[in-house]
């Protein structure tokens, strides 16, 4: 019996972790400058705008828009189910706040600019953001 | 203007080893080639370089992307180098071009040959088990961890996003992004060192499979094996040399966003390749239009684009439309584009092959793809960092 493929999950890392177990409670975190405010991701030990090192995740609303995506098409490992979406969300908490995603849409409703909200995919310890349409923008 | 570093060199040799997919000759041996051949090509002996530079140097890593070190190739080629430099820092592979320039500035080395060599090709006969491709189950760090976790595997997937995204703010199409893969292929007609030479018509393009829409399998490079070498002289001792100097008219280079820190801008465009193409220009007296042909950066179609517009070569969001139907970018056209065949038809060198078009080019070597009295060339390379130049011969 084959076994299905499984995403191949990021390390946690000291810096990262808080992002891929957000989902444990339900809620996206980002990491953001509690001294000038601004977010960033992917984190950095100080904040690169300030250069405060008074950086710490925050809640964020998890909603945001499509800015661009992806329909692959090729099965890059065997048994990889295709095809599927890959796109890349800005966060509606700031301008060019962006994460990668797939999105979990009908291939022919992608577009840019969709409303997105996020959700989470759990594997082991890792709460992997994805993002779905946003009904209540719909 | 001030006297600039690359004003004060020149390339003044240049040779490409056997191009395979796959070669049966090893990475040293593909470099020693191509190094002996461009030394030989600028009127030099081995023993008159005192320089050796490369991209990205030599790594552990088993896909054939960094095979061979500048100290193995000193040592092979039996060149005792003052200075030496691999630089694999921000995926700028034109880094070590602009150090061998500031090092000949400098004085501390008088002819420097610089190499790329590849073996990927050979490398994916044996295994895949080094990329991200191989099924491991090891978890991903790094830049990685951002996106393989999507099953975004490959490249592609991320330069696919510009493309989507380039061809919805500006109303672009499949056909005017298709108009590089044939302008490219029939180029490479002429190129007896690229890798495909088939002709290929906007119809075969367009049938070719979606790998990751809107791209498709020919919007992509291919992996090889091979080596090309640049010898660059300080201008003073280029003069008495075999091939009139191609003066090195301006150099700019910019790392950030894409890998290098985090995403700028709105996915249609590289920022940072901007910032590239404002240097180049302020370096120089010459002007875009001024241009006799341009080597564009072709890991992935989509570059082409974003870097002419990043070059100023065509206003934001024109490139489309500038290349629609090859006319404009042939080699008889207003801007001769990838007159090699480009990374899409010659091969993977990451920017190497475009760099050694324009010497063909610039010193008339390019028979059934000779772009008439090519005298400036500019070009322009890379997808994560990035870096451009304008060769000019008198």
């Amino acid at each position: 019996m084959s076994e299905a493929p499984v995403r191949k999950l990021p390390k946690l890392e000291p810096e990262t972790a808080f992002f891929w177990t957000a989902g444990a409670d339900g809620a996206l975190r980002i990491q953001r400058c509690t001294d000038c405010g601004t977010y960033q991701h992917p984190p950095f030990p100080l904040c690169a705008k300030c250069h405060s090192e008074a950086v710490a995740p925050e809640a964020v609303s998890g909603k945001g828009r499509l800015a661009s995506y992806t329909i692959n098409h090729e099965p890059w490992v065997p048994g990889l189910p295709v095809p599927f979406v890959f796109g890349v969300v800005e966060l509606a908490e700031q301008a060019q706040l962006y994460v990668f995603t797939n999105v979990l849409a009908e291939i022919d409703a992608v577009r840019v600019g969709m409303p997105l909200t996020a959700e989470f995919e759990r594997h082991d310890d890792v709460w992997l953001p994805m993002f779905r349409e946003d009904a209540a923008h719909g | 203007m001030t006297l600039l570093p690359e004003k004060l060199a020149c390339i003044t040799g240049a040779a490409q080893s056997e191009v395979g997919r796959p070669s049966k000759r090893s990475a040293l041996q593909l470099t020693a080639d191509a190094c002996l051949a461009a030394i030989a090509d600028a009127g030099l002996r081995p023993e008159d370089i005192d320089g050796i530079a490369t991209y990205p140097g030599k790594s552990s890593e088993g896909g054939g992307i960094a095979p061979v070190s500048p100290s193995e190739a000193a040592a092979v080629l039996g060149i005792e180098p003052r200075w030496i430099l691999a630089s694999a820092e921000g995926f700028s592979h034109m880094a070590p071009i602009f150090n061998a320039i500031t090092a000949i500035a400098c004085g501390l080395a008088r002819h420097v040959v610089v190499f790329r060599s590849v073996a990927q090709a050979q490398a994916r006969l044996v295994s895949r088990s080094s990329t991200l491709m191989s099924g491991s189950r090891e978890r991903v760090d790094g830049n990685n961890a951002w996106t393989v976790p999507y099953n975004a595997l490959s490249p592609i997937n991320t330069f696919a996003l510009y493309a989507q995204a380039y061809f919805e703010k500006y109303g672009a199409n499949e056909a005017q992004l298709g108009a590089i893969a044939v302008n490219n292929r029939a180029n490479a007609a002429h190129n007896p060192n690229a890798i495909y030479r088939k002709p290929l018509t906007l119809d075969d393009y367009l049938a070719s499979r979606v790998i990751s829409s809107p791209l498709r399998l020919l919007d992509c490079d291919s992996h090889i094996d091979g080596s090309t070498a640049i010898v660059l002289s300080h201008r003073d001792a280029a003069k008495d040399l075999r091939n009139p100097p191609l003066h090195i008219e301006s150099m700019g280079m910019a790392v950030g966003g894409l890998w290098v820190g985090r995403f700028e801008g709105d996915f249609t465009e590289m920022p940072a390749a901007r910032r590239a193409g404002r240097m180049l220009w302020e370096r120089t007296d010459l002007k875009p239009a001024q241009m006799d042909c341009a080597q564009i950066y072709d890991g992935f179609s989509i570059h082409v684009w974003m870097w002419m517009e990043a070059l100023g070569l065509v206003p934001p969001g024109e490139a489309c439309r500038f290349v629609e139907g090859g006319k404009r970018i042939a080699i008889d056209g207003e801007l001769p584009l990838n007159t090699g065949g480009g990374q899409l038809s010659a091969g993977r060198f990451h920017g190497y092959g475009h760099i050694h078009e324009a010497t063909v080019q610039l010193w008339g070597r390019g028979s059934g793809r000779q772009v008439r009295d090519a005298k400036t060339c500019v070009i322009s390379n890379g997808g994560y960092g990035y870096g451009a130049m304008i060769l000019r011969r008198d």
